[in-house]
Parts: structure tokens; C-alpha cells; sequence
């Protein structure tokens, strides 16, 4: 079965013409209609996807080649499509479609792959269950009373439930990883600048990153490798050169030192998080890794500081949603001011509006020095950290999420508690380093647990082939939920 | 240090949201919870760190001036709500 | 009691570059509504900003030819505020680290030299534009104009009468069409400038509380602007009134300025730096590019004018004013060696024929080679002043040039001695009555006489010899010898 194989393991198949991809299309297409259930897609265009399947055989039968031609993918429905709509999520862009292609899209595209659908979210990224959604919640395919994680976790759900072999997310405080982390996948947050931004919609322009979600760390290497470079539309991009990374991934892990930070496992972690954690660790040392205790101290300052940030940032970034020139616009209105007022006030959910109040408040006059200027301090004391804590070893292990995925509605009536399982993945988009979330377990209920591993800037190589030494000799990653097999 | 219902008014005027009357308390409560989020700053010693707004450290790269944008009007209109002879239609404005 | 004014100017010019500030679209201006307006200027979600390295730089020439400090590395922020013509609901400016800090000025008051120091000059993004359109009751919003790169120049409060913020807004409108960064052409809004302007009793140190104009277009509309509002607040302060802090607009058509209703509520505009573009860092490299690219600035050339060209004050300043009209005066003064006739027929014949055609130096139907070799002509005596206007003419109207005309009509003046003896003979001959009056003692006949000669001549006798010769004449016919 086709949609059992890792992405890797398809190129293969495709290569060998076991399969054309219009029947591999055909097979993920079934399985997207016939797991509605679990609301992983907003949108979804089958006559597309399947004559950009011919063209791509006909191409192969010509000896016209690209590294993922003939696969289908998912995007976050964050990037901007001129094939289907681009909701982020909201009633403000429920029937938005894009005039033009966000770079990452148009990456993929040329790269051979082929577009099967939008992937469900969060509101404009904001939160860490994909519960804020318009389209309503997705369901995690591990256990469909649980949240799949957040924002991107329509696309973890996707790939999880194998509806498609690989999808694309973002990560502005975890939402790569943790949903990765909660569904049993690879997931890739690359350093900052790594990944152009553009048609990535703003969430915090200094913290957001695309990233691709996986099955594993092999199949995170192919689709990096597209999705990564520079791009002369944005200019936060790095020039910094691409290496190869499928080349370097099988380079051997030892004497690699990594670095445990002591506030990592401590008591708000769940102890079944804590054991898995600590059985991946042995794993690595039996690979030859070595584990040193570090210290990261102001990472426990990092929620506050990033829910001053990133706020402050999205409400300066939603503000070109007014009814204007595209999006929803509201049915009656009086003047400019009730126009402005009611299309923001109905277009935007709750934990949208909470946040963009949160950023105006936090940068409004008098109050812009204590928060602002402070969680902008605050940031530098914590990239600091990590430049230290990297002189005394290459990685930084520990768990992506405190817990295994939470239930639908658990969370919902309490914001602070939702973005306190955020701990650990925020300080890496504050320092704009690259992380990766790996499965290393279940918990007994069943629910996946990652382990998460922080490198230095632009360490995506030596990430990936963390990622893949220990998938090697683990299994986890080859898990899917039973209902999906 | 807990937010006042005013005080949420203003803001959401500032970010140009309606709240309505009856939704205000509970902005208020949640906002307030945030803020008191917010407190463990207070703690944290930064003396005079340079606040880090960027996290790569590169510098701004420059563009040739040359026109390289085609006219595109109808395709970048196509999305628009309203338009009146090639304008983005908003109710009056009186200065 | 004696009032004190205090002015203090902020001149948002637009910067001629070819592409926008943050993209890519062209600025040309009267495009058709929308049609130069990309994805990145719409605000699209998604889209990003790019610098344009031609915007940073004519910035960093402005500092040098200000003497300011330029900021070698600068921030840009966001200024957060809601409104139709601002697509992304923040204006990417700079705040609290601009490009251009500090630099002054020098103006001519009735006092004498005065230096107005700047504050500083940023760069920030221009906004749309906001038609009003009365039949369906509804305002239209056209972003052309959006994302064009402007330099906003802050200047101290030094200004102290409407005459010295003319008399400095004039310096800066020269000094940047001398820098080639703008075009200074008010009409189309590529040069525009906002006041603020307080009143106070004259010594008190504090100042009062001041109101700021807006939507002045012309230095005729701030000057009169700047009157009114000088003398509403007087008549205020007078009856112990308080002023209001706030923005007015000028309007021209009552001569008035009144409230302007969206800054009625206080604006906090969030400002914080634009995580989008890193620090405008100029290398050293592009700043002694930028540098060596400084012309001769105005006030230099005026003074040089003065004292190799030996031009009185008015000449001077009219040449200098605009550097096109300065490089053809020199040019022409190269070609023809005259700089009083040069200075006289650029102001005088040219600067009319191009006003009447609309037209401006650099389109002049005659070029600076054209009329140096006229005014050549002139000198070297082939023809004379008044013929010269008649070739000018001709000339203008693409007849050739000077020599080609002159050739042509034969226009030649006559130095040949023996024919202007004949021509003057035949005057004598024919006019016995007017030589009678002349002997008589009515000199102004004279020149009846010398009129007639240039008619028989049709103008072309050198007037300085027909003038010797038939005074030479007339004297011998008095028996008077000379």
C-alpha cells in the first residue's frame, strides 16, 4: 500500500515505475475523503491534483526528472496558493484566493510536487491545539478526542493519518514541532532566515519559520533541501548556501556532545514524557553521543517574553485586514470607523482579537519599555544563553511538549495554560536556531511523545542526521494509528 | 497588575475591534491573566542589554532601482470587496 | 506687547527614484488609478519589503550637503495607525534611529545670514491617495502613491516670521533639485511641507502652545497660511483665550485654516522596529561613492558667481537657483566669454520664450551652444544687439543655427566703411530739412537720422560706425572740425 511508504521510499517506487503518480494521487485522495473526520483539510482539489499527476508521468516518460516529481503534498493553508483558497484558518480570508504564490509553493511546485490541499490551522497560527480554527477543529489520528496540536495540525494530521506522505507547516513558538510531537512525526523548525517568508502570512515577522513535516528525518532532508535559500523577496532570507543534506545524513553521531538542560525535565513534565525521554537519550549514547548537563536559566522567562513579542508583532501584522481591498468585509455600516470596527470585530475568532489586544497593549505609550523593550531584552539574555551553552556541547535534547496531546475543549476556556505548554519550543524561535521534534514513544494511553533537539544557526544538517542515526534503530516513526493502517 | 474595562475600550479602539458591552468583561479577565503573565519579567535582571530585534545578525540588502512590477491591476482588484473605476471604495471621509 | 513667532518646518520630499521605496513598482506620476501598485504596495497578505538602494543613498546625500551627521547605521520602525490610504495599517518610517541627524541650513534675512539648524531626516514610505467622490457618497482609494520613497526633513523651531520659513523652504527646494533627488514640483505633491507654529510674548523663554498645518502646496498657500494662523492666535492670546493643541488644514479658497477632523483624536502610533527590514547598514564604500557624487551646491556656486562672473546679487541668485539653468549659463559663458550678456539674455529673451511655451531649460528650443555663438556673434560685431533678437527668434524657431540664419538673410553687418559713407550720403541727401534742424542745435534729430540709414541699410549698418561717420559728417557740414 502506497501511503504506508515514508515519502522517500515513494520517490523510489516512482522512480522504478511500481507506481505512476497519478495512482499514487488517486490513493491519497481516497483516503482524504474518506477520513473527513478528522477535518485536516480546508481544501482540497482532486481534478488538479490528478492532471498535474499526468503531466508529471508523462514528464517521467520524457526523462524530465525533478527530485520530488510525482508527489503529492499538503500545504499549510498559511501559504499563499493561486490554486485554492488561503484561509489561515478565518472568516477573514475564508474565500481568499491569492493573486500570487508564496515562494516556498512555487519551490515544491518546480521541484515536481503536486499540490493536493490546504492543510487545517490554527487562526492565523495562533495556538497550539488547531481548535481556533474556523473550519472548526482537526482531530488527532492517535486518538480523535485529543487535539492534534497547533497551529499547524492539520498537517500533522495528514501526514500522521498517512493522508499524505509529507506536508509543509510554520513555527513561530512550536507549531512544527509540537504538533509533530503529538501526532508521531518529524518535524523541522530550520533556523531563521533559512526558509523564505514570502506568501508566508505574518503571524511575528521575527519569529515565524516554514518548515516541512514528516514521517521521517530522511524525508524532512528531501523536502528541506526544496524548500530551503535565499530569496530576493525577502530580506530577512539567508545567502547562506544550501548543503546537500541527504549527502551528510548518514555521518556518524559519535562524540557528538549533547546538552541536557537540568530545567528541562523537571516537575511540570509528565513522568511517562520524562521516561521516554530519558530511553531516547540512552539510544543516543549507545550511538556514541555523549550527554552534558547545561543550564539555560532565562529559558523559564521565555513564555512571558514571547507572548509580548509575538503579539505585539501579529497585531501590527493583522492590521492590513480591514474590508479594504480583500477579505471579509462586514454587511452594514454606517462610516470608516464601524467599517474598520465590525469586519475586524466578526472576521477575527477570540484568541485572534485576545492576541492582537495582548500586542497593542504591549506596545502602547507608556507601557512600551516594561514589556516591549524589556521581552526584546529578555531575548537577547536567552540567545546569549544558547551561544553558551553551545560552547560546551553541539545539541540540546529535551521534551517538545510537557505532556502528550491534551483533549479537545481541555484547554480552551484557559489561554495562560495553553501557552504554558509552549516552554520548550519558544526559545529557539527567540534565537532564531533551528529545532527538530523526533517520536520516541507512546505514552499508555496510546499518544506519541517527541523528544526535541536545538542546534546552533544553521545546524539543519547536523539535526537531521541526530534524526536519522536514531531512526536507524527505533521504530517509531514507522508507527501509524490503527485505524489508518 | 490587572487591566481596567476602559483600558481594554482603548485598546480595542487602537487595534479598531468592536467589543461588544456584554463581551468586555471577559477581555478584561483574560487580558488581566496575561498580564499578570507578564509580571515574571519584572524579576529578570537584563541592565542594559541591547534588545535583540533581529534574530540573524545581517544588515539590510539593497535593491537596484529598477521597475520590475508589471501593471496587474484587474488580477490584484479580482479580490477586492468593492471597487468603484479602478478605486478601493471606502464610505466617505470628510476632512 | 510685542509677539514672538516660532515656526518650526517638517518638508516631506519625494524622492525621484525609478521604482518605489519597498518594491518594485514603478512612481511615475498621473498614472490611471491602481495600475502602479503591486502586491507588496496593496499589502497583500503574505508580501514583503525590499529596500531600494537608490532611496538610501539620495538620503545620505541630502546629510553630507546639510553637513549633518549621517547615521551609518539606521532602523527602520513602524508607525501603527488606521487609515484607508496606509494599505498595511503601519507606514514603514524611522524613529528612533534615522539616517540624517542634526545639519543646518543658512537663509538671507533683512538681519543678515541666519542658520537654521535641522533636526533630523528620515526615510519613510508615502501613502496613498483619497479621492472623494460626491455622487454615490463614498471616498476612493487610489495607492499609486503608496510605498513612493519620501525624506522627511525635521528642522529646530528657529524660524521666526513666515518670510524665513519661505525664505528656508526655498533653500531646501533648490538644494535637493541641485541634488538631483527630487523634483521639487509642488503641483504634483513631490515637494510638500507641514508647519508647526506657536506664538509667544517676545522674551519669554517658554513657548506657547503650538497648532500644526497641514496640506500647505505652495509657497504662496504657507505663506499666506502661516499669516493667518500667526494672527488667529495673537487675537487669541490677546483676549486671554487658550490656544487649542491641535491640526489644521489650510483652506486656500477662504483664505482660512480650520480643524481637520480625523487628527481629532490623539494619535499612539505603537512605533517599534520594523522586524521585516534588518539595519540600513552604509557601507564605507557607498558613502564615498555618494560623496564624490555631490555637485557644486547652491550656495557655493551663488558666491563664485558673485566673484568670477562678477554678477550683482539678483543674476546670481536667479542663475543658481535651479542647477540646469547654472550649468547653461556657464556653458554659454564658455562658448562666448560674456557673462554680462549671457546673464542678460538667459533672463531676458530665453527665460521668456521658455515661460511662454511652458517649457523649462533642459527643453529649451535653443541649447547653451546655440546662444553662445549668437551672443559670439554679437561681440565680434556680425551683427548687431537688435538683429541678434531676430536671429533668436528665427533660432528658436528651428530655422539652425546663429552663423546658418545670419548666412542665410544675409544679415550680416555692414562695417564696410565706403558703404555706410554712401548710405549716410544718401540720408543727408534726402533729409536736408531734419540735418538743418540738427545743426540748429536739435540734437534728438540725431537719431531720426541714424534710423533712416538703417533703413536704407535694412539694419545691418554697424550702428557705433554709422553713428561716427554721420556725426563726422554733420560736423563737416557745420564747418565745425572735430
Amino acid at each position: 500500500m502506497p501511503y504506508r511508504q515514508t515519502l522517500s521510499s515513494i520517490v523510489g517506487m516512482l522512480n522504478r515505475n511500481d507506481i505512476s503518480s497519478v495512482e499514487l494521487v488517486q490513493c491519497f485522495l481516497n483516503r482524504i475523503e474518506e477520513h473527513s473526520e478528522l477535518n485536516a483539510f480546508i481544501s482540497v482539489d482532486a481534478e488538479e491534483a490528478l492532471k498535474q499527476a499526468r503531466l508529471s508521468d508523462e514528464a517521467r516518460a520524457r526523462g524530465s526528472i525533478n527530485s520530488l516529481s510525482g508527489i503529492p503534498i499538503a500545504h499549510k493553508d498559511i501559504f499563499c496558493t493561486t490554486a485554492m483558497a488561503t484561509t489561515c484558518g478565518s472568516r477573514m480570508l475564508k474565500d481568499f484566493v491569492s493573486p500570487y504564490n508564496a515562494t516556498i509553493v512555487e519551490l515544491l511546485s518546480k521541484g515536481g510536487a503536486i499540490l493536493i490541499g490546504k492543510t487545517n490551522m490554527d487562526e492565523f497560527a495562533m495556538g497550539s491545539s488547531t481548535e481556533t480554527s474556523w473550519f472548526g477543529p482537526t482531530r488527532n489520528p492517535w486518538h480523535k478526542d485529543h487535539v492534534p496540536g497547533g497551529s499547524s495540525g492539520g498537517s500533522a494530521a495528514a501526514v500522521a493519518a498517512r493522508l499524505v506522505p509529507a506536508a509543509t507547516g510554520t513555527d513561530t513558538g512550536g507549531s512544527i514541532r509540537q504538533p509533530a510531537a503529538f501526532c508521531g512525526l518529524t518535524g523541522l523548525k530550520p533556523s531563521y532566515g533559512r526558509i523564505s517568508r514570502y506568501g508566508m502570512i505574518a503571524y511575528a515577522s521575527s519569529l515565524d519559520q516554514g518548515g516541512p513535516i514528516t514521517q521521517t528525518a530522511e524525508d524532512a532532508a528531501r523536502v528541506l533541501q526544496i524548500m530551503a535559500g535565499f530569496d530576493k523577496r525577502d530580506a530577512t532570507s539567508s545567502n547562506r548556501e544550501v548543503p546537500n543534506y541527504l549527502d551528510h545524513l548518514q555521518d556518524p553521531i559519535a562524540g557528538l556532545r549533547i546538552g541536557v538542560p537540568r530545567n528541562f525535565v523537571d516537575d511540570a513534565v509528565h513522568p511517562e514524557v520524562v521516561g521516554a525521554i530519558h530511553n531516547s537519550l540512552k539510544e543516543f549514547e549507545k550511538r556514541g553521543a555523549k550527554l552534558v548537563e547545561i543550564s539555560l536559566p532565562s529559558c523559564n522567562a521565555a513564555i512571558p517574553c514571547y507572548y509580548v513579542i509575538a503579539p505585539a508583532e501579529a497585531s501590527s501584522n493583522l492590521s492590513r485586514f480591514d474590508g479594504i481591498r480583500y477579505g471579509y468585509r462586514t454587511d452594514s455600516f454606517d462610516d470608516l470607523d464601524e467599517l474598520y470596527k465590525k469586519t475586524r470585530g466578526e472576521g477575527f475568532g477570540l484568541e485572534v482579537k485576545r492576541r492582537i489586544m495582548i500586542g497593542t497593549f504591549a506596545l502602547s505609550t507608556g507601557y512600551y519599555d516594561a514589556y516591549y523593550r524589556k521581552a526584546q531584552q529578555i531575548r537577547r539574555l536567552i540567545s546569549n544563553e544558547f551561544e553558551s551553552a553551545f560552547k560546551k556541547c553541539d545539541y540540546i535534547a529535551g521534551p517538545t511538549s510537557p505532556t502528550t496531546a491534551f483533549g479537545l475543549g481541555e484547554k480552551t476556556n484557559d489561554p495562560v495554560s495553553m501557552y504554558l505548554s509552549d516552554i520548550f519550543t519558544i526559545s529557539a524561535n527567540l534565537s532564531g536556531i533551528p529545532a527538530i521534534s523526533i517520536p520516541v514513544g507512546f505514552d499508555n494511553r496510546g499518544l506519541p511523545i517527541g523528544l526535541q533537539l536545538i542546534g546552533r544557526s544553521f545546524d539543519e544538517q547536523g539535526l537531521l542526521n541526530l534524526a536519522h542515526s536514531y531512526q536507524q534503530v527505533t521504530h517509531w516513526h514507522q508507527e501509524i494509528p490503527t485505524e489508518f493502517s | 497588575m490587572p487591566i481596567t474595562k476602559s483600558a481594554v475600550q482603548h485598546i480595542a479602539n487602537l487595534a479598531r475591534i468592536r467589543i461588544e458591552t456584554t463581551d468586555i468583561e471577559q477581555y478584561t479577565v483574560d487580558l488581566s491573566r496575561i498580564l499578570e503573565l507578564f509580571q515574571q519579567m519584572d524579576s529578570m535582571e537584563v541592565d542594559d542589554k541591547e534588545p535583540l530585534a533581529h534574530p540573524q545578525d545581517i544588515e539590510l540588502r539593497l535593491r537596484d532601482d529598477v521597475v520590475t512590477e508589471p501593471e496587474i491591476r484587474q488580477k490584484l482588484q479580482s479580490v477586492a470587496p468593492k471597487i468603484h473605476q479602478g478605486l478601493y471604495s471606502v464610505p466617505k471621509i470628510i476632512e | 506687547m510685542t509677539w514672538e513667532t516660532v515656526i518650526g518646518l517638517e518638508v516631506h520630499v519625494q524622492l525621484c527614484t525609478k521604482s518605489k521605496i519597498f518594491s518594485g513598482a514603478g512612481t511615475m506620476f498621473g498614472a490611471e488609478p491602481n495600475t502602479q501598485a503591486c502586491e507588496v504596495d496593496i499589502a497583500l497578505p503574505g508580501v514583503l519589503p525590499v529596500m531600494n538602494k537608490e532611496a538610501a543613498l539620495m538620503a545620505v546625500k541630502f546629510g553630507i550637503a546639510i553637513g549633518a551627521n549621517v547615521n551609518r547605521r539606521s532602523i527602520f520602525s513602524r508607525k501603527n495607525y488606521f487609515y484607508p490610504d496606509l494599505p498595511k495599517g503601519y507606514q514603514i518610517s524611522q524613529y528612533e534611529l534615522p539616517i540624517v541627524s542634526g545639519g543646518s541650513v543658512d537663509i538671507n534675512t533683512p538681519n543678515g545670514n541666519k542658520t537654521i539648524r535641522i533636526t533630523r531626516a528620515h526615510l519613510e514610505e508615502d501613502a496613498g491617495k483619497l479621492t472623494h467622490q460626491k455622487k454615490n457618497n463614498s471616498s476612493g482609494v487610489d495607492l499609486n502613491r503608496a510605498g513612493t520613497p519620501l525624506l522627511e526633513v525635521v528642522s529646530e523651531p528657529d524660524l521666526r516670521s513666515p518670510s524665513e520659513a519661505i525664505a528656508y523652504l526655498r533653500k531646501i527646494h533648490t538644494l535637493v533639485r541641485y541634488l538631483e533627488i527630487c523634483d521639487g514640483n509642488m503641483q504634483e505633491g513631490s515637494f510638500r511641507c507641514d508647519a508647526n507654529i506657536s506664538v509667544r510674548p517676545q522674551g519669554d523663554k517658554q513657548y506657547g502652545t503650538r497648532c500644526e498645518l497641514k496640506n500647505l502646496n505652495s509657497f504662496r498657500n504657507i505663506d499666506k497660511s502661516l499669516n493667518f494662523e500667526i494672527n488667529r492666535h495673537i487675537d487669541i492670546l490677546k483676549s486671554n483665550g487658550t490656544i487649542v493643541q491641535e491640526t489644521r488644514l489650510y483652506d486656500a479658497d477662504n483664505d482660512l485654516t480650520r480643524p481637520m477632523r480625523s487628527k481629532e483624536e490623539a494619535h499612539d502610533y505603537r512605533y517599534f522596529p520594523d522586524p521585516d527590514l534588518p539595519p540600513l547598514v552604509i557601507s564605507d564604500v557607498l558613502f564615498a561613492e555618494t560623496q564624490a557624487s555631490i555637485p557644486e551646491l547652491p550656495d557655493l556656486r551663488y558666491k563664485r558667481f558673485m566673484s568670477v562672473y562678477h554678477l550683482n546679487e539678483k543674476d546670481a541668485e536667479f542663475l543658481t537657483s535651479d542647477r540646469n539653468i547654472a550649468d547653461y549659463f556657464e556653458q554659454v559663458v564658455s562658448i562666448c566669454g560674456d557673462s554680462r550678456k549671457s546673464a542678460n539674455w538667459i533672463t531676458g529673451e530665453l527665460l521668456h520664450h521658455i515661460n511662454q511655451n511652458g517649457l523649462d531649460i533642459k527643453s529649451s528650443n535653443i541649447d547653451a551652444q546655440m546662444l553662445g555663438e549668437l551672443i559670439q556673434k554679437i561681440n565680434d560685431k556680425t551683427i548687431s544687439g537688435k538683429i541678434a533678437k531676430g536671429v533668436f527668434d528665427e533660432m528658436w524657431h528651428g530655422e539652425g543655427n546663429a552663423s546658418s540664419i545670419i548666412e542665410k538673410n544675409k544679415l550680416g553687418q555692414i562695417s564696410n566703411t565706403t558703404i555706410v559713407e554712401e548710405a549716410i550720403d544718401q540720408v543727408i541727401e534726402n533729409h536736408s530739412a531734419q540735418v538743418q534742424q540738427y545743426l540748429a542745435g536739435q540734437n534728438k534729430v540725431f537719431g531720426f537720422l541714424v534710423g533712416k540709414v538703417m533703413q536704407v541699410t535694412a539694419g545691418k549698418a554697424n550702428p557705433q560706425l554709422v553713428n561716427q561717420i554721420l556725426q563726422h559728417k554733420l560736423g563737416e557740414k557745420d564747418g565745425v572740425p572735430d
